[in-house]
């Protein structure tokens, strides 16, 4: 595991400055100004999410993370006064075009929430309701199986896979959700915080999880934790007030931050 | 300089009776009104008990009190309880559905919203008088199970979107996002998630308002229900009578015996209204127990 | 796999079998939803269309002003004012039992009761409430009115007292259910406040919370003079048949409620004037009971305090 140690790597990571677009992006935000109501809660960002990475989003609460984590796949639609000017593009669609469907979005782009939130029903049905529903033909069985695997639950649970999720441990609870979303085989999985509400042991197991798994999939995951962002993510975006103010490889932002309040907010002088 | 206790006589004593008497009046009202219950109770039963037998449950109409029942009415009002719910539930249930999950805060809605909860304020004497000019007459039903049925199902109507909704609200929202998240339509999210979820709210709502159309005599009177009915209902074009309205009957009969038949159809209306009400409560203390939330 | 994900992800558009399906969906849902306006405007329609059938033969002035109601009877007369005051006599009645009694009742339960003794008085007070009215329509018959007559001999067998008592005893549930819930929206903070200048309980309630609660308090007043007014079985059986234009609580009276329930027991034609005679009371009843519950809701949000 990457542990980073802000005062050790200084002058390398300053050098090499890959810029973030090196891999080509898989989302994209352009000037996506983001209101509830008459605030804004995200303000002209540009920020272009490279693929097969963990990008972290980090900044104080409130700094609109979240708002802009849910604009990639489409959630704020369900925050009846969320207004969207700018647009994100998505493999170069632009997710918010006329004929788009919001639902055709998730499919490709899942989502994992701050508390864990499994459907009050069996694990096994937890995993295979989504591709039931969006017509999934296949081993049933194999399917919950190969999930749990890649989310590293599987020897846990296999043996009460019709028992109720609630019955399971935050943790696991967590874990699960997050196989949920890897049986959509989706493209890209956002992560809204979803180690916040877990112990420290779960937590690392998440954590390790997401290292196994950005082999296979695009990761952006919002965090308040900058050592969580600092550990596992390989690009990280600072937001404040609604405004990006630096996004580039997290090394670089944790060490050599280019802009003052980064600085700040990375070495807990914040606020 | 006045000292403290000069500037503030001494006036607990009385104002500690004032609150004590305050205190045992609202005491002695509450326990007169819980009392009342009980009088009810033994009244009913002491006049009804003695007239409860098979004979009264499996008899029809007589002018002989000994030979008298409730069966037509025992009957009619099956049939019309499940007229009722055949209409209100599922219309009821998707109207709730509608404005939970699909309403939106639009003008429409907003009216929608304002409209029910009007409509569960009208007295219901006055869907009587709709179902009599609506179903009786412009319909051509006649006075019929069906039209009966009919009226009580609009009268409930209201009472099981308002039960529906609190059911739906109460589902979190966070089964919601994880199911759209992974893809779900709104449907698909409502029928599978939020549905059964919110399945035993909804199931005790339904109970509770369905043993409130068991009771009601003023619309099923108004729309043309009989008291002197010879047969057992067959199909939902039958006249029909119904428990309340043979009650009704007997309580204004002028000879003492029939009031005491009055008061057996009672304790039979109100055991059965007891038994639902039961049901109900089971089902909400079941789902509270096993529910995450 | 992300590389089959990504030929895929050309394709976001709106599927048109989903679409479909979405659609049809929420429409059928929405018509579910719009049978409730529907049966409002029924009930508007026809009363009043109804009712257009009466005014023609009878003058709203006579209808609204004449002090005679004897539409079956020779000589005739269509003055609907002995109804209304026989209406309001019941609702009088059961103001007088209910108001007091149903706020002690929600202040003993919010304020004094233990949570034992809650888990006994509120679901009692529901079983009232969901007694039929019907029932009490006898309870009024053949024991509140023979206790009447014992306590004041002259009170006839079908009297207003005894129909107002029982109907007083129907509401009581709902004001003490509602003047609860008010006095329990009031935060606390504003009950310690008080109690820490020295108030006693009762100086609290009456002068805190009460004045905090009021609007709540009235509404549920309001609500149920309107639940009364609409109240059918229990004055059609014990109030009597005799629409008199009196405020002697001892004697036989009449109801809208109970006149429309005695025209529809007996034989009365379809098309007569005596058929239309109900959708005419009819009428005023609901207009009467839509205008209070109207007043109730604007008590509520006009008057309401609010909290942080």
């Amino acid at each position: 595991m990457v542990t980073v140690k802000v005062t050790e790597t200084t002058s390398a990571a300053a050098v090499t400055q890959p810029s973030p677009s090196a891999s080509p992006p898989i989302l994209a935000a352009q000037d996506l100004t983001i209101r509830y109501g008459e605030k804004p809660a995200v303000v002209s960002v540009n920020v272009a999410i490279p693929e097969n990475r963990i990008t972290a989003i980090i900044g104080p609460s409130g700094c609109g993370k979240s708002t802009l984590l849910r604009a990639f796949n489409r959630m704020n639609d369900y925050i009846p006064e969320a207004r969207i000017d700018g647009g994100v593009t998505y493999r170069g669609r632009d997710l918010y075009a006329e004929n788009v469907d919001p639902v055709e979005v998730r499919r490709r782009i899942g989502m994992v929430f701050q508390k864990p939130n499994p459907f009050p029903k069996s694990i096994a049905k937890n995993i295979s309701w989504g591709p039931a529903i969006n017509g999934f033909r296949g081993d049933e069985r194999l399917l919950v199986e190969e999930a749990l695997k890649k989310a590293v639950l599987w020897d846990e649970v296999k043996d009460r896979l019709n028992e109720s999720a609630n019955a399971l441990s935050g943790g696991q609870q967590q874990r699960l959700c997050i196989a949920r979303a890897l049986a959509m085989e989706p493209d890209v999985i956002l992560m809204d915080e979803p180690c916040s509400a877990l112990d420290p042991v779960s937590t690392a197991r998440i954590e390790d999880l997401m290292y196994e798994l950005k082999h296979l999939y695009t990761i952006v995951i919002v965090t308040h934790n900058m050592q969580q962002a600092a550990r596992v993510s390989d690009f990280t975006a600072f937001l404040d007030a609604g405004r990006l103010v630096e996004f580039g490889e997290t090394e670089q932002v944790f060490t050599t931050p280019k802009d003052k309040r980064t600085e700040d907010y990375v070495a807990g002088r914040f606020g | 300089m006045t000292r403290w206790s000069d500037r503030f006589p001494d006036n607990l004593r009385a104002r500690r009776i004032k609150a004590r008497i305050f205190r045992i009046g609202c005491s002695v009202l509450t326990w007169l009104s819980v009392a009342l219950l009980a009088v009810l109770i033994y009244h009913v039963t002491r006049a009804g008990i003695g007239w409860l037998d098979w004979q009264f449950l499996n008899s029809f109409w007589s002018r002989r009190v000994t030979e008298a029942g409730i069966k037509a009415g025992l009957l009619g009002t099956l049939w019309l309880v499940s007229i009722t719910a055949v209409l209100a539930i599922p219309i009821g249930v998707a109207a709730a559905v509608y404005l939970e999950e699909f309403g939106g805060r639009s003008r429409v809605n907003r009216f929608l919203d304002i409209n029910i909860s009007n409509l569960a304020g009208v007295p219901s004497i006055v869907y009587g008088l709709l179902g009599l000019a609506l179903f009786v007459r412009w319909c051509q039903l006649g006075s019929s199970l069906l039209a009966g049925g009919m009226t009580l199902a609009l009268l409930v109507l209201p009472v099981v979107i308002i039960a529906s909704r609190e059911a739906i609200l109460a589902v979190p929202k966070s089964i919601r996002l994880a199911a759209f998240a992974i893809g779900a339509t709104r449907w698909q999210t409502v029928r599978y998630h939020v549905l059964p979820a919110a399945a035993p709210g909804i199931m005790t709502g339904i109970i509770l308002s369905l043993s409130r159309a068991i009771g009601e005599a003023a619309p099923i009177i108004i729309v043309g229900g009989a008291t002197m009915i010879f047969f057992t209902p067959e199909g939902p074009m039958d006249e029909f009578t119904a428990l309340p309205l043979q009650i009704y009957n007997w309580t204004t009969d002028p000879k003492q015996q029939f009031q005491e038949l009055a008061a057996a159809g009672i304790l039979v209306l109100l055991c059965v209204l007891l038994l639902m009400n039961a049901s109900a409560v089971y089902i909400r203390n079941r789902a509270q127990k096993s529910r995450p939330w | 796999m992300a590389s089959a994900a990504g030929s895929l992800a050309i394709d976001l558009d709106a599927k048109r079998g989903v679409r479909l399906r979405e659609g049809a969906v929420v429409a059928s849902l929405f018509t579910c939803a719009l049978i409730s306006i529907l049966t409002s405007a029924g009930i508007v329609i026809v009363l009043f269309w109804e009712a257009a059938g009466f005014f023609k033969s009878v003058s709203l002035w006579e209808f609204l002003f004449g002090t005679r109601w004897t539409p079956l009877l020779e000589p005739r007369s269509y003055g609907v004012l002995p109804l209304v005051c026989g209406t309001l006599l019941v609702v009088a009645g059961a103001c007088v039992i209910a108001i007091p009694t149903g706020l002690a009742c929600a202040i003993y339960m919010s304020q004094y009761a233990s949570d034992r003794t809650r888990r006994i008085v509120k679901p009692v007070l529901e079983v009232l409430a969901g007694i039929p009215t019907v029932v009490y329509g006898y309870f009024a018959l053949t024991y509140v009115t023979p206790l009447l007559q014992q306590v004041y001999p002259d009170t006839l067998v079908y009297n207003a007292a005894s129909a107002g008592i029982v109907v007083g005893i129907m509401i009581l549930p709902m004001i003490a259910s509602f003047c609860d819930d008010a006095l329990r929206a009031v935060p606390e903070s504003l009950r310690l406040g008080a109690l820490a200048l020295g108030a006693t309980r009762f100086e609290v309630t009456v002068q805190v919370l009460i004045p905090a609660a009021l609007s709540g308090i009235i509404a549920s007043f309001v609500l149920a003079i309107s639940r009364c007014i609409g109240e059918t079985m229990a004055v059609a059986v014990a109030a009597g048949g005799t629409p008199n234009l009196t405020l002697n609580p001892a004697e036989s009276i009449q109801t809208m409620t109970g006149y429309i329930v005695q025209v529809s027991m007996g034989d009365t034609p379809h098309g007569t004037l005596g058929y239309y005679t109900i959708f005419a009371v009819g009428a005023l009843l609901f207009l009467m009971t839509l205008g209070t519950n109207l007043i109730a809701d604007r008590v509520l949000h006009r008057f309401r305090e609010t909290y942080e």
